[in-house]
């Protein structure tokens, strides 16, 4: 790969900590990460966060973001959710955002992952959504378009949002990975690609970046489940997040793309045991999938923001009555576009 | 979710498929094959001068057709077949007898994995026809069904068993299948990512079919798999697979049935001319600008629930949309039509209605 080159200013690397000693994650990423300004945003329940030396990094607490935006709006970053704080007091063009769990997983020559210059690489490149390139991303070293690629689809659109994938412990649901409790992802594939239009897929929080100025206000935390939990196979909040920024992007003719770079993902909390809990996710996703699949955007929708907003607004007239999460769901959208557009007139 | 399997052989299905080569030169390329290809049957298109004794070597079961054979067996219908164009491989497909075909170009070799082994090409398109695709919901560690993959979190439950595969489309190393443009400018680039992944192309997506490496299942999709009208007397030539794949992937949309993209790959060893190649492509590049907006929109009715009803509206569209185009169309549509009467002649009991 030739990377973009990464200008350290342009970036954020935000972390929602659930835990407190962040010495070993932070040193296994110091190769990585120490360039950059960092955004650590505690989880309410997790104690004083402990940050090694050498970082340029700004923890935010929970009184931080009462501060920033009043105690009634607070509970929109609890849990998982937290790091969409650090998403609405970044100034930088580009977010890089991991779970705090992951280490840097290794090509096959034994060479760290650069995971931010793979995701700026990606950001950085046009995406292709139009039309499948069989030969995967395009803009990559070594590859180009294939015969039979329309050349009026060649410049591509901007690429919004990129979203990495795991080595190890792949992002599965509890109730596959307790089926296969051994089960782990050794296929390093190499490859990136657009996801194309209308096509719609899980994104997995554990390891994405974005163009904050083209899509900030749609990645937002707004589906919280009742009995969320700090493990992700307990969350939903980055698929739905995923489901509506793809929606945004579609309309607005921006790009997202899916595959390198890879994080190594490690053990973290039971399958077993979240398989106790009802499978309140599993379900909502059976009402969630066939609504974006079903919406359309009007043609005055121009901007992240007004996508939002009427996305929430047909979320609640058509998801509203099949349950409250969804009605909340709706409402934390449109708060979480309010406080952007506060936070961003501070900036003025 | 997937099922938990545990690693299966992967059935032969030596007698439910066949082998479609067009070959105007030789089948020297069949030797390195050998060990992968013996066991099937060998259905041998050869275009260009009939009069021309092609070699098939020792060992193989096989039966050849030359133009003689092909205007002799389809008549004046033969008007369909290109000539000078491996677009005559198609031919192939209409009279085998089989389930499924796998049809390869005579220039692409068996190429290593990472490991340094051999790739069984066949095998693995076989694993990808027999598992089912996904193309409602994109699944971000690709096919969920091979070893060692799965559904992520958030795939929803009622989309994972997926729906019958129709076409599984290889990739090569080497030469890449790129335009002649593209070509002209890139003469040196050479296709050495193994990208480890076999994928469902989701609905509604089109995407560039290439025959060099191709897979599919004769009985769900077979009539769409018509190569045109490419070659001899032709304005445009190296937009056979590109045409199939896009009338097949509207029909495959329609008809709920999957298309998988990606592994296996194999080793394309020869390029061709660019400069010949940009004569035959040149209408084609400007075509494809129509071309692409017309099969992105097209829809098929409800009642069209057979591959072959599928088919004949979509050249009744072709003709209406497309014919102002160029006449060239006006003669596809016609052609397309004749394809389809053709395959029901030498198919007569094959009408039943597709995909669910």
């Amino acid at each position: 790969m030739s990377p973009a080159s990464v200008n350290d200013n342009e970036v954020d690397i935000v972390i929602g900590a659930f835990r407190s000693d962040l010495t070993s994650f932070m040193e296994e990423w110091r190769p990585i990460f120490s360039r950059f300004h960092l955004i650590v945003v505690k989880d309410p329940d997790v104690k004083e966060v402990k940050i090694p030396e050498g970082f340029d990094v700004r923890v935010y607490t929970e009184s931080d973001i009462v501060k920033v935006v009043g105690s009634s709006k607070a509970s929109l970053f609890s849990g998982y959710s937290s790091r969409y704080f650090g998403y609405l007091v970044s100034n930088k063009k580009y977010i890089i955002s991991i779970d705090d769990d992951c280490s840097p997983a290794k090509t096959k020559d034994g060479d760290l992952v650069d995971i931010v210059a793979y995701h700026l690489n990606n950001l950085k490149t046009p995406a292709t959504p139009f039309f499948f390139n069989t030969l995967y991303d395009p803009y990559q070293k070594g590859s180009d378009f294939v015969r039979g690629y329309p050349f009026s689809l060649r410049s591509g659109v901007p690429c919004a949002l990129s979203c990495g994938l795991w080595l190890n412990l792949a992002d599965y649901d509890a109730p596959t990975q307790a089926l296969k409790p051994d089960m782990r992802n050794t296929r390093y594939v190499d490859a990136v690609l657009t996801v194309p239009l209308k096509s719609m897929m899980p994104m997995s929080g554990v390891n994405i970046a974005f163009d904050r100025e083209l899509v900030g206000p749609a990645m937002l935390p707004a589906l919280k489940l009742v009995k969320e939990g700090k493990v992700r196979w307990e969350t939903m909040e980055d698929v739905w997040c995923g489901l509506v920024v793809k929606t945004v992007c579609d309309h607005l003719k921006l790009g997202v793309k899916s595959g390198i770079p890879y994080v190594w993902r490690n053990e973290k909390g039971s399958a077993i045991d979240s398989l106790k809990k009802e499978w309140e996710g599993v379900k909502l996703m059976e009402d969630a999938v066939p609504f974006f699949e079903t919406l359309r955007l009007s043609r005055s929708s121009v901007t992240a923001e007004d996508c939002v907003v009427e996305i929430a607004a047909a979320v609640k007239e058509r998801l509203g009555s099949t349950h409250a999460v969804f009605v909340s769901a709706a409402e934390a959208m449109v708060e979480w576009v309010k406080l952007w557009k506060a936070v961003r007139s501070l900036d003025h | 979710m997937a099922s938990p399997s545990p690693v299966t052989p992967t059935p032969l299905l030596k007698d439910e498929l066949d082998i479609v080569i067009p070959t105007i030169r030789n089948l020297d390329f069949l030797e390195m094959w050998r060990p992968f290809f013996q066991p099937y049957h060998l259905i041998i298109v050869q275009d260009g001068d009939p009069s021309k004794v092609i070699n098939v070597p020792q060992g193989f079961d096989y039966e050849l057709y030359n133009r003689n054979d092909i205007n002799r067996i389809l008549g004046p219908k033969a008007s369909c077949i290109s000539f000078k164009d491996s677009a005559c491989r198609c031919f192939g497909y209409m009279v085998s007898k089989k389930k499924y075909i796998f049809t390869i170009d005579d220039d692409c070799f068996v190429a290593k994995d990472p490991t340094g082994n051999d790739i069984n090409a066949l095998e693995q398109h076989i694993k990808n026809l027999l598992s089912p695709s996904t193309p409602y919901f994109f699944n971000t560690l690709y096919d969920p069904y091979r070893e060692g993959a799965d559904f992520v979190r958030g795939y929803p439950f009622s989309l994972r068993e997926g729906v019958p595969t129709a076409v599984s489309h290889g990739l090569w190393l080497n030469i890449p299948d790129y335009d002649a443009p593209t070509q002209l400018v890139k003469p040196r680039e050479r296709n050495t990512r193994f990208v480890d992944a076999v994928l469902t192309i989701p609905k509604g997506t089109l995407f560039p079919m290439c025959g060099m490496n191709l897979a599919f299942d004769r009985e769900l999709i077979g009539p769409a798999m018509y190569f045109g009208l490419m070659g001899d007397g032709q304005p445009i030539g190296r937009y056979d697979d590109m045409w199939a794949g896009w009338c097949m992937k509207v029909i495959c949309d329609h008809l709920g049935l999957g298309v998988k993209t990606g592994l296996p790959y194999i080793w394309h060893s020869k390029a061709s001319n660019p400069f010949v190649n940009l004569k035959k492509e040149y209408k084609g590049i400007y075509w494809q600008e129509e071309l692409i907006p017309f099969f992105q929109a097209a829809t098929l009715p409800k009642e069209c629930t057979t591959v072959q009803s599928c088919y004949k509206e979509l050249s009744k569209q072709v003709k209406a949309k497309l014919g102002k185009v160029d006449d060239y169309f006006n003669k596809l549509a016609d052609a397309m039509l004749t394809w389809i009467e053709a395959w029901d002649e030498l198919n007569p009991s094959a009408q039943l209605p597709n995909g669910k």
